[in-house]
């Protein structure tokens, strides 16, 4: 393929795009010169996904130019783009999970032998790829039965397999456990230094960092900075994206604990198999302070919140909340009593996606007298109470009204904790409150979770990024195999005392 | 705490023996085998019967004893529900054993209704013929649905389409043909295949472009067909006085209906018939070996996928329920042209539906729902075979509509217990919109 030697391989020029009730992009401006990395940094919902799905051709853009190889270009679908040698790695995969990785990669751009696929061939082109590339498929693996990791790398060939000398990386690191992602970085600094280029995007300021040539930051459509991986560091970077100072110490003073509100003693519970996942767990959260549970992810953390919460039924032990025993109480009845629960599957257990975000913010009060009279709705109200908790939790939304599955993830999540932060609040059980969240809504979710702990809430915190845990937590538990393997106090924990906890279950030097 | 433990082991015990597939399956092969054993086969008659290769005179075939064939087969079940319960390290032959009781439930429906006919032998290898040449509709209609739902899109308007083919090729050839001439019987099933296109490009157009929940298009289908159908009947059809007419008629494949004793019966057959093979094994050729086949199964597993790799998503969907459609008005030309020459009021009776069992049965693979159709055709074969029988029980005569339902029961016993579970493609049913 032709291509113009470290000359400007795309420009982007006084891009332009509006949705229904948002303008997801607003006069962006973005060139890429060949062999480099470009950064696209910002927060959820800043228009990244919007300006790179115009460059692959899914998008058609309202104004402004496209320019590959300093030739415009107006791209009726990926097809054209594709054409182009631009390729994609979509956030969400874009495979089909029952095809090999050989049909997978070839499909759009079939290799013929005569009417028929030539699927030896394929297999032979793919094999030189991954070898030149260094990455290692298997063409005749199935798809659906490949890790994450091996699943991105499938869809690298895929646009490699396509001579694609553009490619856009959308949130690939998002997806993948810190060996992957250090494994990942190779893997691109190999593809640029074969002559690709690659637009990167990512919110991880770290990452960023680490491999960028140039970054881009977009903040609420808009380009707001573009600078040199040198130049930047990460307080400046995060500041960019946000818009403002970026804390990212969790700033907070000691804790005043009081009264214990969570007891749990020998808690039992299964799965949905039916496999003890809880094997007689303890704890005592003490009101006024935020007890964290750290641990590697599959190690009872889903079953133990959800037999906390009253969503699965307990097997064994106990669960005591504010003197009263609750181990069998309805999820409401708990929840009445003021326990508040911030649920890991934002999807399943947070939001309904089809409602209205006014909706999802009464969800567990809408049966109150103030939302409901004599079981009719109380629209009125709820829009009011609605309008206050979007305004007091900084929700980005073009109205009340909206579904909530119209919302960015970090967005959502704000509804969630708006909604079970609001009332009075005696405990907070939080699983993973950040997860896949950018810079500024963390920094806002954690700053309410201590702003509740100096309210006198007893929190139980249970999140698998030790950071989280760290900074936000007074005791910290590890959760390993379904019971506490050890309990330390926050100001004391290093993180290789928690690391050994959390891969053998204890402190000792058993490995 | 001891007695939660105890409640939790009760727990895993009740799973480890609980209602699942494997179990009772075992338990109804295990009781269905102890009764033939010891109820069956010491009660019926003992005197031997045939099964013939050849129509008569002095057929060849094979002589047998029904009570021991019964024995024999309730042997084969015992063992089957014994493996069902075995430990695990032997369970792997549950598998196939099941599948191989629940296959010889036919031979014995056969040989128990010989045994209780006045009847002493039949012609086994007719009974297989003519249970292809019934599965036909079936075969044709179940490679419609393939095409529509590998592609995404649920079809359940097959029955309608076919009932138009049906239809509106025979009125054309009632009408300028006057159901006579082999140049406009050709002519005219070339109109039935051209009206299950047109009737599909309905089904296109409503759930494509529209977006109209499939299943409620599929239904206005067959009903639009139903009504559309028995208009052109009484309107047209009837006025022109014809009742029947010419069909297509039958010719033996060269050398292999050559064959002594099965040759004649088995490799002779009528045209569209033999292109019911051609569409099997074109659909198959084309569905797994072509580019275009690539495209439309990753249509109906993850169209935004493919949308993203430059497919275009829509004309895929559109052409592939169109050809389902130029299918299905094949096998409605098969109902007024060659099976019978004329057309009755939903003369289908249910075909279409069958074809969709047929798919599941198959696991939406073209091989697979051949084989489920054939299983149907050899259901309906058998029922007929069975009245013609006069299978008594004590004297009293077993009604015929039991008879003609019986293979049906079977199937169904064979779909539920040996077939297993079947995963249709990830997004048949999905409406497909493009990013804009």
């Amino acid at each position: 393929m032709a291509q113009a030697s470290g000359g400007t391989v795309l420009e982007v020029e006084g891009i332009t795009k509006a949705f229904p009730g948002v303008v997801a992009n607003d006069d962006v401006s973005l060139t890429l010169n060949q062999g480099e990395i470009h950064c696209l940094l910002g927060e959820n919902g800043a228009g990244k996904s919007t300006l790179v799905n115009m460059v692959f051709g899914l998008y058609r853009p309202d104004q402004g130019t496209i320019k590959v190889r300093g030739e415009e270009v107006h791209f009726e679908d990926s097809g054209d783009a594709i054409a182009r040698g631009i390729g994609m790695v979509h956030q969400h995969f874009q495979l089909i999970p029952v095809f090999t990785v050989a049909e997978n990669i070839i499909l759009g751009n079939e290799v013929t032998k005569g009417a028929f696929l030539d699927l030896d061939t394929a297999r032979r082109q793919i094999d030189a790829l991954a070898e030149r590339y260094g990455l290692a498929v298997d063409p005749d693996a199935t798809v659906g039965e490949l890790s994450v990791g091996e699943q991105q790398r499938v869809e690298l060939v895929k646009a490699l397999f396509r001579d694609a000398d553009i490619l856009i990386l959308d949130e690939p690191t998002a997806v993948l456990t810190p060996g992957e992602v250090d494994d990942f970085f190779e893997v691109v600094e190999s593809l640029t230094g074969q002559g690709k280029s690659i637009i990167f995007i990512t919110h991880k300021l770290r990452e960023v960092l680490a491999v960028a040539d140039r970054i881009t930051v977009l903040r609420s459509g808009r380009v707001v900075g573009t600078t040199t991986a040198e130049g930047a560091t990460q307080q400046s970077l995060a500041n960019l994206m946000v818009g403002r100072d970026v804390v990212f110490r969790v700033e907070k003073a000691e804790a005043d604990p009081g009264a214990p509100v969570i007891r749990v003693q020998g808690l039992r519970s299964q799965d949905d198999r039916g496999v003890e996942m809880v094997t007689g767990f303890d704890v005592e959260v003490r009101a006024g302070e935020i007890f964290g549970i750290a641990g590697v992810e599959g190690n009872g953390q889903r079953e133990l919140v959800e037999t906390i919460c009253g969503m699965r039924p307990a097997t064994g032990g106990r669960v005591e909340m504010l003197g009263q025993e609750t181990t069998h109480w309805t999820p409401r009845k708990i929840h009445e009593l003021g326990v508040a629960h911030v649920p890991e599957n934002r999807s399943k257990h947070g939001v309904v996606a089809q409602y209205s975000i006014a909706d999802n913010l009464v969800l567990n009060r809408y049966h109150h007298r103030r939302f409901s009279n004599l079981g009719v709705r109380n629209t009125a109200a709820i829009n009011v109470e609605a309008e206050e908790l979007v305004e007091q939790f900084d929700v980005r939304t073009p109205g009340v009204d909206a579904t909530i599955d119209t919302l960015s993830g970090g967005n959502q999540q704000k509804v969630i904790v708006a909604r079970e932060l609001t009332g009075d609040l005696k405990a907070l059980i939080v699983a993973q409150p950040t997860r896949g969240l950018d810079v500024g809504s963390i920094e806002f979710i954690h700053r309410k979770i201590i702003e509740l702990r100096d309210q006198g809430v007893a929190v139980l915190l249970v999140s698998a990024e030790l950071d989280e845990i760290l900074s936000l937590s007074d005791r910290i538990g590890v959760l390993y195999r379904g019971r506490l393997a050890g309990t330390v106090d926050s100001a004391h924990a290093t993180r290789e005392e928690l690391g050994l906890l959390m891969a053998t279950g204890s402190s000792g030097g058993q490995s | 705490m001891t007695t939660v433990e105890h409640a939790a082991g009760a727990t895993r015990a009740s799973e480890r023996i609980g209602l699942d597939r494997r179990s009772v399956t075992g338990l109804v092969f295990g009781l269905l085998g102890i009764a033939l054993i010891a109820g069956v086969a010491p009660a019926i008659n003992g005197t031997s019967r045939r099964f013939n290769f050849e129509p008569p005179p002095d057929p060849a075939g094979i002589g047998f004893h029904p009570p021991t064939w019964v024995i024999a087969i309730g042997v084969l079940f015992l063992l089957t529900a014994v493996l069902g319960f075995a430990p695990p390290d032997a369970r792997r032959w549950a598998g196939p054993a099941r599948l191989l009781s629940a296959v010889a439930l036919i031979p014995l429906v056969l040989v128990l209704s010989l045994a209780l006919s006045d009847n002493p032998s039949t012609n086994i290898i007719n009974l297989f013929h003519v249970s292809l040449v019934l599965a036909t509709p079936y075969a044709l209609g179940s490679m419609t649905g393939l095409w529509c739902e590998r592609s995404g899109i649920i079809n359940i308007g097959i029955e309608g389409t076919m009932l138009a083919g049906a239809g509106i090729g025979y009125m054309t050839y009632a009408t300028i043909g006057d159901a006579q001439s082999t140049g406009w019987l050709w002519f005219s099933i070339l109109i039935s295949v051209l009206a299950g296109g047109l009737v599909a490009s309905l089904l296109a157009v409503l759930s494509i472009r529209f977006g109209v929940n499939q299943i409620v298009a599929g239904v206005v289908i067959n009903l639009f067909a139903l009504g559309l159908t028995g208009f052109l009947r009484s309107e047209v059809i009837v006025k022109t006085g014809i009742t029947t007419g010419v069909g297509t008629s039958e010719f033996g494949l060269p050398l292999l209906s050559e064959i002594p004793v099965i040759g004649d019966q088995l490799f002779r057959g009528k045209p569209i018939y033999w292109m019911m093979y051609l569409v099997v094994i074109g659909t198959w050729v084309v569905m797994y070996r072509t580019p275009w086949g690539l495209r439309v199964r990753s249509c109906g597993e993850n169209p935004h996928a493919a949308e993203t790799l430059g497919v275009n998503v829509v004309r895929i969907r559109y052409q592939s329920v169109i050809l389902g459609g130029l299918i299905a008005g094949l096998a409605g030309a098969w109902f007024s042209m060659e099976s019978q020459t004329r057309f009755e009021d939903n003369m289908t009776n249910a075909a279409g539906f069958i074809a969709l069992a047929a798919l599941i049965f198959g696991k939406w693979t073209p091989w697979g729902a051949f084989g489920g159709a054939l299983l149907f055709g050899f259901s309906r074969a058998l029922g007929s075979r069975l009245q013609a029988l006069n299978v008594e029980v004590s004297g009293f005569e077993i009604p015929s509509e039991f008879l003609q339902a019986l293979p049906f029961i079977v199937t169904l016993v064979v779909v539920a217990g040996a077939v297993g579970r079947s995963i249709p493609p990830a997004a048949a049913g999905q409406p497909f919109h493009r990013s804009r």
